[in-house]
């Protein structure tokens, strides 16, 4: 038996970055909040503290903070011909799950799309003809702009502390920063973090063969910082143990560390954790939302919580699958190109490449994400694609350290996996890589997609998600590009050897690869292409709003979580100045 | 002796496989074949497994040390305590799998699907040290670890290049998985039985815990840092 609770305001469901970002924005506003999380609590006081927090056992390869595929996972496809199968475990990609969600674990570089990005269709058509764009490409313009997300960006900014150097101020360029990004009303909140030894060899050899070296911007600060709620920050600490963990420090950005100190304590706001969504409650005839049905895991009584407005803030994949659970929204399908809710699922396509020294000592294990060296001078449309075949592109970022001993052990490729010689050379380089990653970007394709599966079902019996990705041409040729021009770049750095790994044709779940999976509800222009308008309102239910890179149309050459931090304000201060006062949908079909 | 309440079959059987004596067997002392016996005992393991049989302690001890041979670098895997490691992880919540998700229909899928078997972590190595002893028997007329080092090498070799024919168990998914937790073991903290004394981080420089190295990134940029490895329970 269902019990139906007393309405609230507002109902998140999840709790992680983008939910309790809402959260905050929307108490301050006066509304009441209930945030349905369905993973624990997560309280840094106690979880992230020394020494247990430096396990890489724990948090690396048992992966710790990620979902429970046990009690939810998607199934995968290459191509809409085979049978999709369950990932039984995470691999190439790693959902958190908790209080924080995925933001407890992410590396933290904290990037701003381009300006062209946000009109990419119209962009590409522009400079290389109307018919340019192979019909198979579902690219699309995004219905906002960068001039209109930049106070948002500025925000999300202030928000997480972010250490970096301008390379656009107010327009005016600055050599040392990166200066093909969109102008800037601020200087970064933190200064850049301190390079590390193999990116300031990096550097030096992009100056040499004429790219644009800049320091990594990183969701952390290089100083204590007192954040927009004020919440006091620590300092990046340098300690390695960044990937797939929290931050001892309190430095890392997260839902955890920079929004819930204040939000637990705002009245308005109750957290109810160990609560599993099953369905968003739709009214489809008045096109409203009414509440969510959640499942508390703790005493498994089902519960309707009635709510005035519904913020579906959880993982790329969960968002998808709860509109299409919930039966809000047409179903795509490759096959007719109609519908929209799971159309332009997107991934990341990087590449990775490593170069040995061996008169360098560059102390593998210190270091973070953002000591590192980027250049921007092959993503997006910063380079002319004329003649070149594809289109996209990708920074690419390349240091030394933050290699603790489990997961960061590069040897050069032909050297023996065990035994006395993969000893002796584990030994011989360990002190003496380093390591470069190219972010490429995924310009969406007629055939990948998400949708429901047919057979498998999550521990409460509903379908599972099911995506259907693999690697296009396009990409393929566009990572190779990138791949090529840091070749260039390493040649340069003089290294004893360097090695380029493309990636293999097909996508595989397996080994670790990027957790930048966009799209599946994606914002347009209108009803006809897009699943949520420019300010991540529902087109079929005005009082349900879509949070994070499921709303994405196409994923770029950066790190999603600057942009979806940037759309999460921008919807938020929408909604406090104009939906709460005036109900219904915010932009007329 | 008498008090191991073994049938005599299978009694012999795994005195055999652990090639030691009655004494060894009651304190748990494994030694694995001629060439490791000195350092099995050496690693002197717990006085009782969780769930590793002793033919399955004497299998992991032997590829332990056919991974990571005791040279000037380190001492061997079994004296870091991999078979330790490698025990309580498959006793773990995560050898019994726990956040695996376990419905089926399970098939056979592409190798870009992923791994698809019902089996948990430790049922796999279960079924996966049986399936390798089947075909060392069959290869060589001796379970592996009874095996000279230099046909270790060489099995443990074919089973990695997928070479080695098991009777319906996939050889070269068994070596990926027998490595990977080997890694694990090694280069993971001393907290969970593996890695002893800090041996892999010893040899490789690694200095372990705080990692609090924003005050160090200047000083240490050009030159190798130093320090005493440091652990978890060094911190506790």
């Amino acid at each position: 038996m269902v019990t139906k609770l007393k309405e609230v305001d507002v109902v998140t469901i999840g709790v992680g970055l983008t939910g309790t970002m809402l959260a905050k924005e929307l108490t301050l506003a006066g509304l009441t909040v209930v945030g349905l999380e369905r993973g624990p609590d997560r309280k840094p006081q106690e979880e992230y503290v020394l020494p247990r927090i430096r396990d890489e056992l724990k948090y690396g390869a048992r992966m710790e903070l990620m979902q429970d595929n046990s009690v939810d996972t998607v199934t995968f496809r290459n191509q809409s011909d085979q049978t999709a199968l369950p990932i039984r475990r995470w691999g190439a990609f790693l959902p958190g799950e908790g209080v924080g969600g995925t933001s407890n674990h992410w590396g933290g570089l904290h990037w701003r799309f381009l300006p062209t990005d946000y009109r990419i269709k119209s962009a590409i058509k522009e400079k290389y003809g109307a018919n340019a764009i192979p019909a198979d490409m579902t690219i699309e313009d995004w219905p906002v702009s960068y001039d209109e997300l930049e106070p948002y960006y500025d925000k999300f900014d202030k928000l997480c502390g972010v250490s970096g150097k301008a390379g656009n101020l107010k327009g005016q360029k600055i050599d040392g920063g990166n200066v093909f990004e969109g102008p800037r009303s601020n200087e970064y909140p933190s200064k850049a973090m301190k390079n590390s030894p193999g990116g300031v060899m990096l550097a030096d050899a992009c100056r040499n063969v004429g790219y644009h070296p800049f320091p990594a911007p990183f969701s952390a600060p290089s100083a204590p910082y007192t954040n927009i709620y004020g919440v006091t920050l620590g300092s990046c600490e340098y300690c390695g143990f960044c990937g797939r963990n929290s931050c001892e420090a309190n430095a890392k950005a997260s839902g955890t560390v920079n929004v819930m100190p204040v939000l637990r304590n705002e009245p308005k706001f109750e957290l109810r954790t160990r609560a599993f969504v099953t369905k968003i409650v739709y009214d489809k005839q008045a096109k409203k939302v009414t509440g969510v049905l959640y499942t508390d895991m703790k005493t498994g009584e089902e519960y309707e919580q009635p709510a005035g407005m519904v913020i579906l803030s959880s993982f790329v994949f969960n968002n998808t699958h709860m509109m299409l659970y919930s039966g809000i929204g047409e179903p795509y399908d490759p096959k007719t190109g109609k519908g929209l809710v799971g159309k332009n699922y997107c991934y990341q396509f990087e590449a990775n490449g490593a170069a040995f020294f061996e008169d360098k000592e560059l102390n593998p294990y210190m270091g973070s994400p953002g000591d590192r060296t980027v250049y921007d001078d092959f993503n997006g449309e910063n380079f002319d694609h004329s003649g070149l075949g594809f289109f996209g592109g990708g920074y690419t970022v390349g240091g030394s350290g933050g290699a603790p001993p489990l997961g960061g052990r590069a040897i050069p490729e032909g050297t023996p996996r065990w035994g006395a010689e993969w000893k002796k050379a584990t030994v011989k380089w360990y002190y003496h890589v380093v390591d470069f990653n190219t972010q490429g970007s995924v310009y969406a394709n007629r055939a990948n997609y998400v949708d429901l599966d047919p057979t498998y079902k999550d521990s409460l019996g509903r379908p599972l998600l099911r995506m259907t990705y693999n690697g296009t041409d396009n990409d393929h040729k566009m990572s190779r590009y990138l791949l090529s021009k840091l070749e260039v770049a390493i040649k340069a750095m003089n290294p004893t050897h360097y090695e380029l790994r493309p990636r293999p044709k097909n996508f595989t779940v397996v080994p670790y690869q990027s957790t930048h999976n966009t799209g599946g509800t994606m914002m347009g222009t209108n009803p006809g292409n897009s699943v949520v308008n420019k300010y991540l309102q529902a087109w079929d239910a005005s009082n349900l709003f879509i949070m994070g890179a499921s709303t994405f149309p196409q994923q770029h050459g950066y790190n999603p979580t600057g942009p979806l931090g940037a759309l999460a304000y921008w919807s938020a201060d929408k909604i406090v100045k104009d939906y709460i006062k005036n109900p219904g949908p915010l932009v007329h079909a | 002796m008498a008090e191991v309440k073994l049938p005599r079959r299978d009694f012999l059987k795994a005195a055999g496989a652990a090639g030691a004596t009655g004494a060894a067997m009651a304190t748990g002392i494994v030694a694995c074949s001629p060439e490791t016996k000195t350092s099995a005992a050496a690693a002197a393991g717990p006085e009782t497994w969780q769930v590793l049989t002793q033919q399955e302690v004497a299998f992991f001890t032997a590829a332990a040390d056919t991974i990571i041979p005791k040279d000037e670098l380190s001492p061997s895997g079994s004296e870091c305590g991999l078979p330790v490691f490698i025990d309580r992880q498959l006793a773990s919540a995560w050898g019994g799998g726990a956040k695996m998700y376990r419905a089926g229909p399970f098939l056979k899928g592409t190798p870009e699907q992923g791994y698809q078997l019902a089996l948990t972590p430790h049922q796999f190595f279960v079924a996966g040290i049986a399936a390798a002893n089947v075909w060392c028997e069959k290869t060589y007329g001796k379970t592996f670890d009874r095996l000279e080092q230099p046909k270790r090498d060489e099995a443990l070799k074919a089973m990695e290049d997928g070479k080695a024919e098991f009777d319906g168990f996939d050889s070269k998914l068994f070596f990926q998985r027998l490595l990977t937790i080997n890694m694990e073991g090694y280069f993971s903290d001393p907290l969970y039985g593996g890695n002893r004394n800090k041996a892999s981080w010893r040899m490789l420089g690694f200095p372990g815990l705080p990692a609090i190295y924003a005050d160090k990134v200047d000083e240490w940029r050009t030159k190798r840092y130093v320090a005493e490895p440091q652990s978890i329970a060094d911190f506790s």
